[in-house]
């Protein structure tokens, strides 16, 4: 066993206390964040070959019998319609992955330290989620080139866009998921809500069908799904992506009732200030549950 | 040379639910000594270790360490002590350096003089050839020593550990406490730990004894054992109860039935022995003669064995 104490050289520097740099540790915690992500190869595989696969298969499967109501009906393949939709799921994957590892973090113990740490809850939220949403941002990004396969084109303006609207969708679904996650003791409680709250939600945002034309008279069933779509901050994200793939496009193949991109934007805005702000009260408060 | 007490906690009461965890606790330890919290599991030291440690927040009572008030400058008190949990706090995917490294930044470190503290605190604590290792990659004993590393690199005043010494072998348990010396003796910090192991109790400066949440002894370890009367004589028997019985009537003395055995504190132990093992022939089947343990302060103090549940007197809590 070597001995412990190596020989104290010369005077020791007097203690000295330190400041709390608050930016500084986000920063910390979100590089730590994306360290984790790039040492676990079968994270990045699955949070992207998962909504690849889903893009290729539902595009080739339900293809032939996909038609958008209205005129625009010929127009757009499924493949097309969807792919915006499976833009988002990534953006989703990679939020849950990347805030189930706080029940990781908390399990093996690594968040204790956080929490005892001078720095504000904020930080430590704003390192995890700015973390999370980065991979999702790299993961979104590799996926958007496939979208040249559609003979989207992209400008520099279009691109900036694309991911100044991503960034927020990505900052909305991971806050999201710490908000779900911070209390949870088992990763097992977490896909149980992903399955029926995180999946629905992005089911009902117009990422996989559109919503049913409204008209009077229809039957409370699909009168329901039009309300939750429309309710769905989700759907404005996916509706934003949408309208912004086909920038400048003139007569573009969009379904109807698609909400105008201002809208799309707010909305965006909205939800990822408000799910940030509640992630940061949730993990402000101080219990007996912060045990590990 | 401040004097202030590195802690003072004064009438803490803590309850997880119903169950009081700490009752009415008041203790204060000065700057510069290794102080331990020393009690069986369940006896209230981790619930004081987490309220001093500012991971739960006070219920009732005061706290002060280093001078600030814990329920209101708790950012002070964070930024001034280092803490060190029982269980791992190190992110087992990165390397012993990185985890360094994360830690300084949450403290506030930066740049050069982060680097130079990183590279100091690991030579001392003979990390240097492991520094980009991954942790997963390190056997427990060093993974405690870069807990250790984490928990000192913003060279805290006071460094708080819960039971630091839990899956060490002996030889590293040694170096650990060697490491505390130094620290209290170079840099005049104040070490404040938790055990429930009787054995690492001894090595402290002072000693506080805690037992179903309240305080039932502090002193250094030689003053508490002095406490206790002469040698601690135990006798194995058939029948406890009743040969404790007689030698009350013989010998006007108040044995004690512990646990299966009859315990008697006397000076001149070896004498009483020849006396007992005279008087009963035949009842004995083994007599044990020791000086003072702090299991004999502990038993005196609470009228429990240290390894025996309180109450319902089953098997001994070994494990948490």
């Amino acid at each position: 066993m070597a001995q412990l104490i190596a020989p104290t050289s010369g005077a020791i520097a007097a203690p000295l206390q330190s400041a709390s740099r608050p930016w500084l540790a986000a920063a910390t915690l979100c590089q730590r964040e994306w360290v984790r992500f790039v040492r676990q190869p079968n994270r990045v595989f699955g949070a992207i070959g998962q909504p690849v696969i889903f893009w290729l298969l539902f595009g080739a499967g339900l293809g032939p019998t996909f038609r958008l109501a209205g005129e625009d009906a010929a127009r757009l393949s499924y493949r097309e319609y969807f792919f915006p939709g499976a833009l988002v799921l990534i953006l989703l994957f990679t939020a849950i992955f990347a805030t189930i590892s706080v029940i990781e973090d908390r399990r093996e113990g690594f968040l204790q330290s956080v929490l005892v740490a001078p720095i504000p809850r904020w930080s430590m939220v704003l390192g995890k989620v700015l973390g999370g949403s980065l991979i999702a941002m790299v993961e979104g990004l590799v996926f958007l080139a496939l979208g040249l396969t559609l003979g989207l084109h992209f400008s520099a303006l279009m691109l900036i866009a694309i991911v100044l609207l991503l960034t927020l969708v990505s900052l909305a679904l991971t806050s999201l998921g710490l908000v779900i996650a911070w209390r949870m003791d088992s990763t097992q409680g977490f896909h149980a809500i992903m399955s029926v709250f995180l999946m629905p939600m992005w089911l009902l945002s117009g990422a996989f069908f559109p919503p049913p034309p409204t008209e009077a008279g229809m039957s409370w069933i699909p009168w329901c799904l039009t309300l939750a779509m429309h309710l769905n901050p989700l759907t404005y994200g996916v509706a934003g992506l949408r309208r912004l793939m086909y920038w400048n496009v003139a007569d573009a193949p969009l379904p109807l009732d698609t909400p105008q991109l201002s809208t799309c934007w707010i909305v965006t805005v909205f939800f990822a200030v408000a799910m940030f702000a509640l992630a940061c009260k949730i993990a402000g408060q101080r219990t007996t549950g912060d045990m590990p | 040379m401040n004097h202030s007490p590195a802690i003072r906690v004064s009438h803490l009461v803590h309850h997880y639910g119903r169950r009081k965890a700490l009752d009415d606790l008041s203790v204060s330890v000065a700057r510069g000594e290794i102080f331990v919290f020393l009690g069986p599991n369940g006896g209230g030291k981790t619930t004081l270790f987490r309220l001093l440690s500012t991971l739960i927040p006070l219920q009732q009572g005061e706290a002060e360490v280093l001078s600030f008030d814990l329920r209101r400058q708790s950012a002070q008190v964070r930024s001034a002590i280092g803490v060190v949990f029982q269980s791992p706090s190190l992110d087992k995917k990165l390397t012993v350096a990185e985890n360094l490294r994360h830690q300084g930044h949450l403290y506030g470190l930066s740049g050069s003089q982060l680097r130079q503290r990183a590279a100091a605190m690991l030579d001392r604590l003979g990390l240097s050839d492991r520094a980009r290792d991954r942790v997963e990659s390190l056997s427990g004993g060093l993974r405690r020593r870069v807990e250790l590393a984490k928990g000192m690199i913003h060279y805290p005043d006071l460094l708080l550990l819960d039971e630091p010494s839990t899956g060490l072998d002996p030889a590293a348990r040694s170096d650990l406490w060697n490491y505390f010396r130094t620290l209290r003796d170079d840099q005049g910090v104040t070490v404040v730990l938790t055990t429930h192991l009787l054995e690492e109790a001894d090595k402290a400066d002072r000693i506080a004894i805690l037992h179903e949440g309240r305080l039932v002894a502090l002193d250094t370890p030689d003053a508490l054992r002095a406490t206790v009367g002469g040698d601690s004589i135990t006798i194995q028997t058939s029948d406890p109860s009743r040969l404790a019985s007689a030698i009350g009537v013989q010998f006007g003395r108040e044995p004690q039935v512990l646990d299966g055995f009859v315990r008697l504190e006397e000076a001149n132990g070896h004498q009483w022995i020849a006396r007992l093992v005279e008087a009963f022939p035949g009842q004995i089947e083994s007599v044990t003669l020791g000086k003072p343990t702090l299991e004999d302060v502990f038993i005196a103090r609470t009228g429990h064995r240290f390894w025996q549940a309180p109450s319902d007197g089953t098997a001994p809590a070994l494990a948490r």
